[in-house]
């Protein structure tokens, strides 16, 4: 039911790209991370929850249409449905049923808990396209709302000591997820643009978020910035902070002291090695197509484990935005 | 274990300076002082002998894991550290160890060098049953060696102090010659009273930096001591309680190798304690520094050979004078001391000091150090103490070119041709961040006999191979000489050095010895200069 162009994921029986790197005429969009919503395609269609956050990204004079998770809609041939992926706000898998059989394309998606989203529902198919973000069994995450409080811990410590705590977190997602569950009344709370921007956006989809503060103690102010921000001029006006950054990609050491932050939280909102083998598991397919991050790995542990496993490469742009 | 695995990841977690000794400080003022011990033990560099081959360690973690062979090459090669690889790839974690740091070095770490592997396989797994994630990294730098988070004996030194309330300088002697973790030891590392000391134990040698730049920032010629940088074996001579004691930098006791040096402690009073630099020597010059291997790896010395290589201490500072540390008296004073011991016609060589009105003078001079066997100047500040390591400000040493770096061997992989039977290509590392980064390649330089010893290591040493190549515990050190030196992006230390060869085998350093990438950036920083 689909095949790989080179545009991306295309479905010939309904005329349709699922995440298109490049222009097309139909994308359908499982969420709004600029690796999976690009701009310039004439038609989109995506999830309700997830509009406002895939117009941010698309432009405003984007065509886009939005169905509520779980409704069918008829795309051509094909049965269309966006179910709840547990990515972040509105993200969504995608299901295909076309003659009988069933496709799901995942996204990106995790399973562990995140109050700004809907919890992944699994969805049993023929075939399961998964990412790999993830996809080694050192990956492995632990409970998120104890890694916010080890954030507010070193908050805390930080206050004690003097100095502002910057942390680092993808302003798509990951920010808000982490501000959902934070104790913000320790000190000042300020916001990078990028991050408040979509803070806004969710704030619309009814999701309650801390306020930044104004003025303040700089020196005992919590800075949520783009992970990009690290080593900008911006930064300055804060003196000797302690960086941090919060991604799955903590959980190695060498990757937090490459960046030379002070401090890595590992909280990802990708699935672990556990997660992704359960997500497929769940999904009763027989085939397993596999895109996005340890590809080889992946293919190769599923082919072990007798599945029918194939690798997908996509054309994808060199900033990975979900982590 | 749980205290040492949060140090660990204190130490680990922050890349600064301060931070680190306040981590220490607190673990050391908390610990039992036999967890002390081991904790000092291990982050100083001082591991026991290695225990364990790291494919049987693998071996198990990966059965323990569930996990196959080339999935624990995908995550070692994401990770880039053994120990932590295992940590991670080992089943989610269920207890949590109360068991204090010795108790799982004395009775669960040292017995599994005598144990057969299926019991060592056993221990292993239960040990990792009873122990959660940073536990078991910490457990795992153990089991491996690789012990370094980015902390210099210098800054352990200075945490022991802080926590202890004696002066650095004290503690890093203290922390210097032959010593067992235990208890005793470090409540005697710790005790205000200082009298018990083992008499063998010498202090810790003040390095000099390279000069960066140029020397006239360094002043008027006439505030330095300059002496000849001679190229021998950098040593301390004791001689306490009638008995003679020779170290090497490398805190090896060599006083069986020289002889004359043991003869010549006898020659001098009682309580003394001199800096020098070994020497072959003859007729009033040092003999290249060839001729020392020669008598160096030897067990037995005979007539013939003590005869043909005798050695001398080329003395440079006098460190105790009669039983009293003087390190704290201004040099001048030292020297004057040190001249006035010297026995004539002794083992004990002066070490000359050179004498010129400018700077242009000193550099036509420094143009003969080739010919007199040096490798150029050290020039010591008038008036400064004698410092514990390497402290910017009052040693400089301002050497000729080639630039040397001691370097440690990390990769070799075979030669070309008639030497393709033997590893005869290295790559060499430097220390940056703990870690060894490699550096630069050299292929040249060895005696043959030195190139087969090489071999025999590296047979014996591979911990992993990509091809041919084949990494090798860190353990040779050599001294690498080259050309020039420049800035490049294309090399992963971010250096390029142009005609790299090896200029000895530094027997007497160890692999904690070898320089930092820091200390080459210094020798950018100096060289650019010189070439505007
Ligand atoms: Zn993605
Ligand atoms: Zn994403």
């Amino acid at each position: 039911m689909l095949e790989v162009r080179e545009a991306g994921l295309y479905c010939p029986q309904g005329d349709f790209y699922i995440d298109p790197a490049l222009p097309v005429a139909r994308a359908l969009i499982t969420h709004a991370h600029g690796d999976h919503a690009r701009a310039g395609s004439q038609a989109y269609l995506t999830t309700r929850t997830g509009e406002a956050l895939v117009r941010a990204r698309v432009g405003d004079e984007a065509a886009i249409e939005s169905l509520p998770y779980g409704a069918t809609r008829r795309v051509g041939e094909v049965d269309v449905a966006f179910h709840p992926a547990g990515h972040i706000l509105g993200s969504a898998q995608i299901r295909l049923e076309h003659a009988g059989e069933v496709w799901v394309v995942s996204g990106d998606y995790k399973l562990s808990p995140d109050p700004t989203c809907m919890p992944f529902e699994p969805i049993r198919c023929h075939t399961f396209v998964t990412e790999s973000t993830f996809a080694l069994p050192i990956f492995r995450w632990g409970d998120a709302a104890g890694v916010v409080r080890e954030i507010e811990e070193w908050w805390r410590g930080n206050r004690e000591a003097g100095r502002a705590s910057v942390l680092f977190a993808y302003p798509v997602g990951k920010a808000q997820r982490i501000l959902s569950q934070l104790d913000a009344s320790g000190g000042p709370l300020i916001y990078q643009e990028a991050v408040e921007r979509v803070n806004a956006i969710y704030r619309g989809q009814g999701i309650a978020l801390p306020h930044a503060t104004e003025g303040g103690d700089l020196s005992q102010a919590l800075v949520i910035a783009s992970p990009q921000m690290q080593g900008s001029a911006w930064l300055r006006r804060f003196g000797k902070a302690s960086m941090a950054f919060a991604s799955g990609w903590m959980r190695i050491r060498g990757t937090r002291r490459r960046r030379s932050l002070d401090r890595g939280f590992v909280i990802s909102d990708h699935a672990d090695w556990p997660g992704l083998l359960q997500a497929i598991g769940e999904s009763g397919a027989e085939n397993v197509w596999v895109t996005h991050g340890y590809v080889g790995a992946l293919v190769r542990w599923l082919e072990e484990n007798g599945k029918r496993a194939v690798a997908v490469e996509l054309k994808l742009p060199a900033e990975e935005a979900a982590e | 274990m749980k205290a040492f695995a949060a140090l660990y990841a204190a130490l680990d977690q922050t890349t600064k300076t301060n931070a680190k000794v306040e981590a220490l400080k607190q673990y050391l003022a908390a610990a039992a002082p036999e967890d002390a011990a081991w904790a000092i033990t291990f982050l100083i560099g001082r591991r026991p002998k290695r225990l364990l081959e790291s494919r049987k360690l693998a071996q198990w973690a990966m059965e323990e894991a569930g996990v196959p062979d080339w999935l624990f090459g995908e995550c070692y090669h994401a990770v880039g550290d053994f120990a932590e690889t295992m940590a991670l790839l080992l089943p989610p974690a269920e207890n949590s160890s109360a068991l204090p740091l010795h108790v799982w070095i004395e009775e669960r770490l040292l017995p599994l060098r005598e144990a057969d592997d299926e019991t060592r396989r056993a221990r292993l797994v239960e040990a990792w049953r009873e122990m959660d994630e940073p536990q078991r990294f910490a457990w795992n730098k153990l089991l491996t060696g690789e012990f370094r988070v980015g902390v210099s004996q210098t800054l352990v030194v200075r945490a022991i102090a802080e926590a202890s309330g004696i002066a650095p300088e004290v503690m890093a002697h203290r922390l210097m010659g032959d010593w067992l973790p235990s208890a005793e030891f470090w409540r005697q590392l710790v005790a205000h009273d200082t009298r018990d000391a083992d008499i063998s134990r010498p202090y810790p040698f003040c390095l000099a930096y390279p000069v960066e730049g140029e020397v006239e920032e360094l002043g008027d010629p006439a505030e330095w001591q300059i002496e000849w940088k001679w190229d021998g074996i950098r040593s301390q001579l004791i001689r306490r309680q009638r008995q003679t004691f020779v170290w090497s930098r490398g805190e090896e006791l060599m006083t069986d190798r020289f002889p004359e040096l043991d003869a010549l402690g006898a020659l001098l009073p009682e309580g003394t304690v001199i800096d020098g630099e070994i020497l072959p020597w003859k007729d009033g010059a040092p003999l290249v520094f060839a001729q020392m291997q020669r008598r160096i790896g030897r067990k037995v010395l005979g007539p013939k050979i003590l005869g043909e290589v005798p050695v001398v201490l080329v003395g440079y500072d006098l460190l105790e004078w009669n039983g009293e540390d003087v390190r704290e008296r201004p040099l001048e004073w030292r020297r004057a001391r040190l001249e006035e011991m010297a026995p004539a016609g002794s083992a004990l060589v002066i070490s000359p000091v050179v004498r010129g009105a400018t700077w242009d003078e000193l550099r036509a001079l420094r143009e003969e150090s080739r010919g007199r066997k040096v490798e150029g100047f050290m020039l010591k500040r008038y008036g400064s103490p004698y410092r514990v390591g390497r402290k910017k400000g009052d040693w400089w040493k301002w050497k000729i070119n080639p630039y040397t770096v001691d370097c440690v061997l990390i990769y070799a992989q075979p030669g070309n041709g008639r030497r393709a039977s033997l590893f005869t290509d290295y790559t060499f590392g430097v220390w940056d961040d703990g870690k060894l980064v490699p550096f630069a390649k050299a292929y040249s330089g060895l005696t043959d006999d030195e190139i087969r010893e090489v071999d025999a290591f590296v047979r014996r040493n591979t911990v992993e191979k990509w091809g041919p190549v084949h990494a090798v515990k860190p353990e040779l050190v050599f001294e690498l000489a080259f050309e020039a030196i420049q800035k490049s992006s294309r090399h992963k230390s971010g250096i390029a050095v142009r005609f790299p060869r090896m200029a000895r085998w530094r027997k007497d350093k160890r692999a904690e010895d070898a320089d930092s990438l820091d200390t080459i950036r210094g020798l950018v920083a100096g060289h650019d200069q010189e070439n505007l």
